[in-house]
């Protein structure tokens, strides 16, 4: 096993950076500037890992353990497989273009925004290295701490009921899971997730599945969504539905679907229908959705639908497509959340029936809000359309049906998507859209064409991804002990 | 003729030390200038508490074998060690935090303060029901007139008087409850107790186990688990907040260790009894603490309701009656002793700034305006309500492992869905510090910018590193807390 120490720098350098931050009298200026700093070199420590990286190895790299809690068998045990890397440099990346979001805008209270930016990054890196049952819990938990204060102190009007909810939502969920840690861990004399047994209890399997579907979020559990993503500084709700709601859909392959196949298999049906639910209802409401973070927001939702449907049709395809959907879902939801965030600042607000005809000399949001929502809606050649692709003939596994209403979200997901572009682009010019909004200011572009620009790469070469997040690493039931 | 015992001084020496401070803090009210008296005070009170703190650890280290010492009466083991340490920085940190702000009776008051330190002291090794007993009323006496020392604040003469009556009635079981066990068993030490009962087959005995509940209900006023909590909210709020800081953390350490050690030791034959009342104990605790915090406005009052939750977690864990549930009470003890201890003294810093009571509205916008103060709270109520911002997160993992070792899976159900409802009030501090800006706040601080106040941010300092460094650090404060629950017989 390679091992490496920068699997820890990953999680405590912007931890250590936060420390810092709160503990020197920087100004301003300095605060932010060693915020995004510390978030480029993550993507640095990031790169190199991914070069150094060997795809064609089955196992846990760069791992790295110590004990944490002897007499209970619990460790502080990091690692990586090839798809927890992709979600960490989904992480580092978005964290990276997201804290620049914050120092671009000039966030008040710097010290306080970009130490808990950071101690963001931190936590939910965390969450994907973590080989131990215990240590994730506290890192996903420890996401929530920083989000918490970001929302309810920099979110919009409505931010107070928007933190209850989506704490006492998701910590629900987390409890839950947390006696299940328990019962598990005590269970096996371990809570070690690389050598922990397999196990078939069915309430410990849903319990686990009540956590990640909160997180998710599946239907009917997303009741923290609509609040917490409208009232967010966009910054943050990129955040939350590019990478924190991945925690979720992580969490049920590396754990639900690892620890508990035979739980697994036996509520397929009911996991398949619920995220299919989820998939049909989020586009609904997105479509229904009066402004742009709404939709952005149930899409996201639908998507999570969408890549639960891949992780559950178990079949190879499935899980490929279901990797490739996370981060490329991740890159183009941010993005868009961003460009939300670009408009919300020219006008004042998001909603559809005050903007329209902002194309006309703007061309660079034109482009980029054109290319975004185009990425989302899953045009064929883009990196989504291959997840789709990839999750929709996985689930034809599980029954034609699936696929059938998959494809019938597609179209939804064309509606949605088109009718937001009009709404904000084209269609009349909207009473709160004025001569004097700008177009993207370099600042915005340096932030938000990188996303892109991955984005289209992506899209040029899926396989990138697909055919390098498993080496034989799958929770397929025949070959899941290789997990081991 | 009367024979004395040989007497181990070297067991007793941090009770010694702080009985003496206490002594020299008395005298400074007569001998030394009113001009010197709080610097004295003080600087006794620090002395002796840092000298209880230090020969308490060296004994840890010197008791490997714990036995009896002093006619069997007192214990000198790793158990009695640890948790006088513990109580000696409590008592060390209340010292800081109160040289600011006791300004009337110094000596009295740090007189008291040592005296109730070395009752705890001594009621965390007592080996028989008199030795328990006695130490019981010493410091809790010293308590009620602390409680009641600002007599001149309305609600602190009412605060002492609840809990002097209130403790009493606690008291009063307690004395009542050892009589009839000493009528069961012809004996008043908890392994000759222990020994009668399995001698004589005892078990079951009308007169020892109405003995025992009574003894569990008298110990359990001074934890503050429901249902004998009634006391503890109008005691929290009505005393000095310093002492508030004091009690809520020193009190509960005290008691705990002494509830493990004394179901143990003299009533293992009862398990089957003990576990299960203390099991109805703490879920009745956690219901009615966490329930009641919900609509608290006093901060006071609001921590106060916490503490009672936090007695009903640290039983989930003493009804575990195993090895475990041994060392998950004395872990949970240091990261809780900590919060708690450094929460009051951050209320005590905003009570100071405002002149009125601390309430949630009046908390606004307070962890801007004093940054070191507003993150350490913030830390705090995170830790309380479990998430892993510090040992409060691991606390409740232990004593939930505990109660699922145990075979009560029941019980970690309770547990999880007791901090749920935790959550609500927790943030709910945390929210009015930081979301509610200062122009919410409808009263004008007192005057002035608020005071410096070194000794305090220490006191919050190391309360934070303790409850902070506790999440980090749980395999060498496991090893200390597996040494010292090696002490008592599992």
């Amino acid at each position: 096993m390679t091992t490496s120490v920068l699997t820890s720098v990953l999680i405590w350098l912007p931890i250590g950076a936060a420390l810092v931050i709160w503990a020197l009298p920087l100004s301003r200026y300095a605060i932010g500037s060693l915020a995004v700093l510390v978030s480029l070199v993550e993507v640095g420590v990031w790169i190199e890992q991914a070069a150094r990286f060997d795809f064609s190895k089955t196992g846990l790299q760069f791992g790295e353990r110590w004990p944490w809690i002897g007499d209970l068998h619990v460790s502080y045990h990091v690692g990586e497989y090839a798809f927890s890397l992709w979600l960490v440099g989904l992480t580092v990346v978005l964290m990276a273009a997201c804290i620049g979001y914050g120092f671009w805008v000039g966030r008040d209270r710097p010290r306080a925004y970009f130490g808990l930016m950071l101690m963001l990054t931190g936590a939910t890196v965390g969450v994907f290295l973590s080989q131990d049952l215990l240590l994730f819990y506290a890192f996903f938990e420890g996401m929530l701490v920083p989000l918490y204060i970001l929302v309810g102190v920099w979110g919009g009007a409505a931010r107070l009921g928007a933190t209850v909810k989506l704490l006492i939502y998701t910590m629900t969920g987390s409890l839950i899971m947390l006696s299940a840690i328990i019962v598990y861990g005590l269970k096996g004399h371990t809570f070690d997730l690389v050598g922990g047994p397999i196990d078939s209890s069915r309430w410990l399997f849903l319990a686990f599945m009540f956590a990640f579907a909160i997180k998710a979020p599946l239907f009917p559990f997303h009741g923290w969504l609509p609040d917490a993503y409208r009232e967010a500084p966009p910054e943050v709700s990129a955040v939350l539905s590019g990478v924190v709601a991945k925690a979720g859909t992580y969490g049920m392959l590396r754990i639900a679907l690892t620890k508990f196949p035979e739980p697994a298999g036996y509520y397929r049906t009911l996991i398949l229908a619920l995220a299919a639910a989820t998939l049909v209802y989020g586009s609904i409401l997105a479509f229904r959705a009066a402004d742009m973070r709404g939709v952005v927001g149930y899409s996201s939702m639908a998507q999570s639908g969408l890549i639960t449907l891949g992780l559950f049709s178990a079949t190879n395809l499935g899980y490929d497509g279901a990797v490739l959907q996370m981060i490329a879902h991740g890159l183009v939801s941010a993005s868009l959340f961003l460009l939300a965030g670009a408009v919300e600042r020219r006008t004042t607000t998001g909603e559809f029936f005050r903007l329209g005809g902002m194309a006309k000399g703007r061309p660079a949001l034109a482009t980029l809000l054109m290319t975004a929502g185009i990425i989302s809606l899953a045009v064929p050649g883009s990196a989504t359309f291959a997840g789709e692709f990839l999750i929709l003939a996985g689930s034809y596994h599980q029954g034609w049906w699936w696929a059938a209403i998959g494809a019938g979200a597609i179209v939804l997901a064309a509606m949605y998507m088109l009718r937001a572009i009009s709404g904000v682009l084209h269609d009349a010019r909207g009473p709160a859209v004025h001569d004097e909004a700008m177009d993207l200011r370099t600042g915005e572009l340096a932030l938000i064409v990188p996303l892109i620009a991955a984005l289209l790469l992506l899209s040029a070469w899926p396989a990138g991804i697909s055919h390098h997040s498993f080496a034989g690493d799958r929770p397929l039931n025949d070959v899941f002990l290789q997990f081991r | 003729m009367i024979h004395t015992p040989h007497i181990d001084w070297w067991a007793i020496t941090p009770i010694l030390v702080l009985v003496g401070g206490s002594f020299v803090a008395l005298l400074g009210a007569v001998l030394v200038p009113a001009a010197w008296r709080r610097h004295f005070a003080v600087s006794v009170a620090a002395a002796s508490s840092i000298g209880a703190t230090v020969t308490a650890a060296w004994l840890y280290v010197d008791s490997g074998n714990g036995h009896r010492v002093i006619a069997d009466a007192f214990y000198r083991d790793r158990w009695t060690a640890l948790a006088q340490v513990i109580l000696s920085a409590t008592t060390l940190l209340t010292v800081l935090v109160g040289a600011d702000r006791v300004r009337e009776h110094e000596s009295e008051f740090y007189a008291l303060l040592l005296a109730a330190a070395g009752g705890m002291c001594f009621f965390v090794g007592a080996a028989n029901l008199i030795t328990l007993f006695l130490s019981l009323e010493w410091f809790s006496l010293a308590l009620y007139v602390m409680c009641a020392i600002d007599y001149e604040k309305e609600g602190a003469l009412e605060a002492g008087l609840k809990y002097l009556v209130v403790g009493s009635f606690g008291s009063a079981g307690l004395l009542f409850g050892s009589a009839l066990v000493y009528g069961a068993t012809n004996s008043v030490g908890f392994v000759e107790i222990a020994n009668a009962v399995g001698a004589h087959g005892l078990s079951g005995d009308l007169l020892l186990v109405l003995g025992l509940a009574m003894i569990i209900a008298g110990l359990s006023f001074k934890v503050s688990a429901a249902p004998f909590h009634m006391w503890t909210p109008d005691v929290y709020q009505g005393a000095p907040t310093t002492v508030t800081a004091f009690m809520s953390a020193a009190t509960k350490v005290a008691a705990f260790t002494l509830v493990v050690r004394v179901t143990r030791t003299a009533f293992p034959q009862e398990a089957h009894l003990w576990t299960w009342a203390f099991a109805g104990i703490g879920v009745a605790s956690l219901v009615i603490g966490n329930f009641a915090a919900l609509v608290q406005r006093d901060v006071k009052r609001l921590l106060a309701y916490s503490s009672i939750s936090h007695a009903g977690f640290i039983l989930i864990g003493v009804s575990a009656g195993s090895a475990l549930g041994a060392r998950a009470v004395m872990y949970y003890l240091i990261p809780y002793s900590a919060m708690a201890f450094g929460s009051f003294a951050i209320v005590a810093a905003r009570e100071r700034e405002l002149g009125v009571p601390v309430t949630l509205s009046n908390f606004a916008g307070f962890g801007w305006e004093r940054p070191f103060l507003g993150v350490a709270m913030w830390f705090f109520m995170f830790g309380f309500a479990g998430l892993p911002l510090g040992g409060g997160f691991i606390g409740k993992f232990y004593v939930l492992s505990a109660a699922y070792d145990h075979g009560w899976t029941w019980l970690v159900v309770v547990g999880v869905l007791a901090t749920l409802v935790s959550l609500y009030y927790y943030l709910g501090v945390v929210r009015a510090i930081y979301m509610r800006g200062p122009e919410e706040l409808q009263l004008a601080p007192a005057g002035g910018s608020p005071a410096r106040e070194t000794l305090l941010h220490l006191a919050v300092g190391a309360c934070l590193v303790v409850s902070v460094g506790s999440l980090f650090a749980v395999s060498p404060l496991i090893t200390l807390a597996k040494h010292a629950a090696s002490a008592l017989p599992f």
